[in-house]
């Protein structure tokens, strides 16, 4: 007889340990937002009246629609409804595919528009709307690049519910994913009115 | 560390969770609409904590964690004020931004 070692609530903690240290990462960034806010309050105003309030308000509704189906996803799995738990992952997948795509288009309109790091339009309009936009590119990109991580990982550990290794018994890699997923909504519920809709 | 299951949660309460969050979102959108000069950001600020506690505590199933889960989230709570209260005590008092 084998003993396994297994302490699941452990798991969760270091998870949440890890969090709190992604959240300092991302303060960080909005500690020198505030800054440059105070220092260019009607340059930000004008920079902020640049970006389309469309593009980020859909991707809010669907970040808060992808942070519902993982969580739903962890009362399936703890229910053993294993079908419904699968295609919940997938439709948490599909939501940040969608995020990513209507990221790309966003970005594509701005760079269109000579808006991005480094570019004459920015030079010309002064060093207040460019540190908004050099902010703006580098926190959503991040961002961007957590959404990437996190849709990964609940690829992977979708693929591990369909194969029966995470299981109604043992799903704390599930509820990591999930945690992990709910950080990048976290970020995005503060990101959304900073850079979209100061007036 | 014994192993104690958390109870399901229910469908309909991640469901009205994310109906407030929707609407919360909707508040936020809208009071942006309007200059209120200053108070406007401290909405847009207080709304987004408002959606990070049912985040945090529903989705994140804070709610259904131990005392020392909470703690954690407060200690990070009081890390970043410092972070945040320091960085601004150098900031406000500059004579010229650099």
């Amino acid at each position: 007889m084998s003993f396994e070692h297994r302490d699941d609530t452990g798991d969760r903690f270091g998870m949440w340990l890890f969090l709190y240290t992604e959240v300092i990462l991302f303060s960080g960034l909005f500690i020198l937002y505030a800054i440059a806010l105070i220092t260019y309050p009607q340059e930000y105003i004008t920079a902020s009246n640049k970006l389309n309030i469309w593009f980020g308000g859909a991707n809010t509704v669907v970040l808060l629609t992808s942070s519902l189906t993982i969580a739903l996803a962890i009362t399936a799995i703890q229910r053993n409804q294993i079908r419904l738990c699968i295609n919940l992952c997938v439709a948490t997948i599909g939501l940040a595919i969608v995020f990513l795509i209507n990221k790309y288009f966003e970005w594509s309109h701005e760079i269109s528009l000579g808006i991005y790091p480094a570019s004459e339009t920015l030079r010309d309009m002064g060093p207040g709307v460019t540190s908004f936009f050099n902010l703006y590119y580098f926190t959503a990109g991040l961002h961007g690049l957590h959404v990437l991580i996190g849709a990964t990982l609940i690829t992977v550990v979708a693929v591990m519910v369909a194969k029966g290794k995470v299981t109604s018994d043992r799903y704390v890699l599930l509820e990591n994913s999930a945690l992990y997923w709910h950080l990048v909504d976290l970020v995005w519920i503060f990101l959304f009115p900073l850079y979209y809709l100061i007036i | 560390m014994s192993e104690e299951k958390h109870e399901p949660v229910p469908y309909q309460t991640f469901i009205l969770i994310w109906v407030a969050l929707i609407i919360l979102t909707g508040i936020t959108v809208g009071v942006a609409q309007f200059d209120f000069g200053a108070v406007n950001i401290w909405v847009a600020l207080s709304v987004a904590s408002l959606k990070s506690a049912l985040v945090l505590f529903v989705f994140m199933h804070l709610r259904q964690e131990s005392l020392l889960f909470k703690i954690g989230l407060l200690a990070m709570l009081i890390i970043l004020v410092i972070f945040i209260g320091l960085t601004f005590t150098d900031v406000l008092y500059r004579e010229v931004l650099p």
